[in-house]
């Protein structure tokens, strides 16, 4: 036992497993047992049938002309996953999670949710397996967002809303750690990003990392060679790290993260951890974090409620430190912007997160030449984000 | 000999626990010295932080009080530094592993050193990671004490093993706070413990009677009691040093 009483999970410094012992044995099992699954024949046809049947997978690689056209650079590429089940890249996660509690036998899934897709392809996931589901959701978040607190119950969920702390996402976490940490035998914390305690971050990348196995199919075939830069947005990171895994081997692809600045990155009210946090231990992972000078977090900010979050995942943390991948931040406004631009240019109502990395895009291909292409992921799609939009533009709309 | 071993050299050992700078730093410097005279063999200070993911409650909001009265990982050693003028107490730190991380291993087990901090109990730090602090820890001569949970089975003895200062046997699933029932084999998990160390086990979590704690004791070496204390500053306030007294000698004599 000794020998594998190591620390596990790392990314470079980054990563591990600073969890209460409570969960420690937990995680172990998780690992293990994904570990035995993920090089299961059964296993593995069970889940593509699951993105194939259910999801709606391969999602389409669609070139977005007009954009093109208008940018006056790159080709750009969309990824459409919100063109998925549920409308994000969340299912895929939440899908294959499911199945792997299953076959541990789990009865019960419990989840955080910050705007309510991760819920909400969580509750969906229970929903399909039969499964008990149970949310933690931020009381601010279930006040902004009521519409997918009903969703979730209609899909059979019970929805928590947290009082504690600042009552957001990271709340949200706190509390999911907090009842799976009571009630571990029957139960299978579904986390919804590259974050937390070691293995998840693993998990989850191995999941999303669907995105970038099909995009890089799909471009090959349509291009015939690699493209230059892939842009997605970043909160925890599970739609960056889905879509840049299949690429970190190809040098000559540039990956971009792109974080919320909120109201910019030199206000306090930001989520940007990269340009703007530091070096810290939290949720279970060593990574970058928003934190004050006495390493207490930060409350953090963005129009986004995904994006909302004052950390990021370890891996990106790593990629970072590395220089293979480039994290910029974005602005509220900027974010905007490029919501409203997407929608009139493509016709693709995109989610307000996905908005930030198409509000990267705009930045940089106009500058970039002809041959290069870009693929950015649509990691959301944005009927959610509609009222909030309204009320940004000051048009009192409630859903 | 150790400051925390000799907490349990004499009988079975109460240790309390309390969150510095609520309600205030000087109500803490206070509270801690009547917790003594009351009979407390170890003080365990708890030092707030925004995200306490192994508590319950009442030291969730405990910690936010404290934060939002502007505590800080320096005030918490300056009352340390109050309470060292007129007590030689055995002191434990707990707290989570980033404000530990922040200030820096080096500067934060060099200060408990000259402070006489004996101790430091973080949640989030479990075996796998302990190398994280472990020998900065040891050359300061601090104490970083294991946990020991319901879940841990076969992990016990390799965690035993190496317990350094005293061992915390997490009674129950979950987190921190009063329970009317404790329904863990905690003599089960206790005689796994000691088949292969000396080092003294206290039981936390859930504890809050003198019937519970006089119950515990009788399978270990000694009991923790947070919330039950905490509840009562958070009661009481600034004027909770007479309830503490009281309740913690009536803790102190259900353990002996």
């Amino acid at each position: 036992m000794k020998e594998n009483m190591v620390s596990r999970g790392r990314y470079g410094n980054y990563g591990g497993q600073y969890i209460p012992e409570t969960l420690m044995s937990e995680l172990i099992h998780l690992e293990e047992s994904y570990e035995f699954y993920k090089k299961d024949t059964d296993f593995l046809k069970e889940l593509d049938t699951l993105f194939n049947e259910y999801a709606g997978r391969p999602s389409l690689l669609y070139y977005a002309e007009k954009m093109t056209k208008d940018l006056g650079g790159a080709k750009i590429y969309l990824k459409r996953e919100d063109l998925n089940h549920t409308g994000s890249h969340k299912i895929n996660n939440v899908l294959g999670q499911a199945l792997l509690a299953k076959k541990m036998g789990k009865t019960r899934l419990i989840a955080e949710t910050g705007a309510g897709q991760h819920g909400v392809a969580t509750a969906t996931a229970a929903a399909l397996f039969g499964m008990e589901c149970e949310i933690f959701m931020g009381e601010e978040d279930t006040r902004r967002q009521a519409l997918n607190v009903y969703r979730m119950e209609l899909l059979g969920a019970k929805v928590h809303p947290v009082k504690s702390g600042t009552r957001t996402l990271k709340d949200a976490v706190n509390e999911t750690m907090r009842e799976w940490a009571s009630r571990v035998d029957d139960t299978l914390y579904v986390l919804g990003s590259v974050m937390g305690p070691h293995p998840f971050p693993m998990i989850v990348r191995d999941f999303q990392s669907v995105i970038s196995r099909e995009a890089k199919a799909q471009i090959l075939e349509k291009e015939g060679k690699l493209p230059s830069a892939v842009v997605a947005c970043v909160g925890g990171g599970s739609n960056a790290m889905g879509a840049f895994y299949h690429f970190i081997e190809d040098k000559s692809v540039r990956l971009i993260g792109c974080e919320a600045a909120g109201k910019g990155v030199d206000t306090a009210l930001t989520a940007a951890t990269i340009a703007t946090g530091s070096v810290g231990i939290f949720h279970g992972m060593k990574s970058y974090f928003c934190q004050d000078e006495f390493g207490q977090i930060a409350p953090v900010y963005s129009i986004s409620a995904g994006l909302d979050y004052p950390g990021i995942g370890p891996e990106h943390a790593y990629l970072h430190d590395t220089g293979r991948a480039e994290y910029v931040p974005v602005t509220d406004d900027e974010a905007v912007a490029a919501f409203e631009y997407t929608a009139k240019t493509e016709g693709v109502i995109c989610a307000i997160e996905s908005a930030h990395a198409i509000a990267h895009v705009q930045k940089i291909a106009g500058s970039m030449d002809k041959e290069d292409i870009i693929i950015v992921n649509v990691s959301g799609r944005g009927d959610k984000d509609v009222a909030a939009i309204a009320r940004y533009r000051g048009r009192d709309i409630h859903e | 000999m150790s400051k925390i071993r000799e907490a349990f050299s004499n009988s079975k050992a109460f240790i309390a626990f309390l969150t510095a700078g609520d309600p205030t730093a000087d109500c803490t410097v206070n509270y801690i010295l009547e917790m003594e005279r009351a009979g407390a063999d170890l003080i365990e200070i708890g030092i707030p932080f925004s995200d306490p993911t192994a508590e319950g409650v009442v030291i969730q909001e405990a910690s936010l009080r404290a934060l939002e009265g502007g505590i800080t990982t320096e005030s918490v050693f300056q009352i340390v530094e109050e309470v060292r003028k007129q007590s030689q107490v055995p002191l434990a730190l707990m707290t989570y592993l980033n404000p530990v991380f922040y200030y820096g291993y080096e500067a934060f087990f060099s200060r408990c050193h000259s402070l006489g901090v004996d101790g430091i109990i973080v949640p989030d730090l479990p075996f796998e990671e302990k190398a994280e602090v472990e020998r900065v820890a040891a050359r300061f001569g601090v104490d970083v004490v294991s946990l020991i949970a319901p879940t841990s089975k076969e992990r016990i003895r390799t965690i035993a093993k190496e317990a350094k200062g005293f061992i915390y046997v997490v009674s129950s699933m979950g987190v921190t706070g009063v329970r009317s029932k404790i329904t863990t084999d905690i003599a089960g998990m206790v005689k796994e413990i000691r088949a292969v160390t000396d080092t003294p086990c206290a039981i936390g979590f859930g504890i809050s009677t003198p019937e519970q704690a006089a119950e515990m004791a009788g399978y270990a070496d000694g009991v923790i009691v947070g919330s039950a204390i905490v509840k009562l500053i958070e009661k009481y306030g600034a004027n909770a040093g007479e309830e503490l007294y009281r309740y913690i000698s009536s803790m102190k004599a259900a353990v002996k």
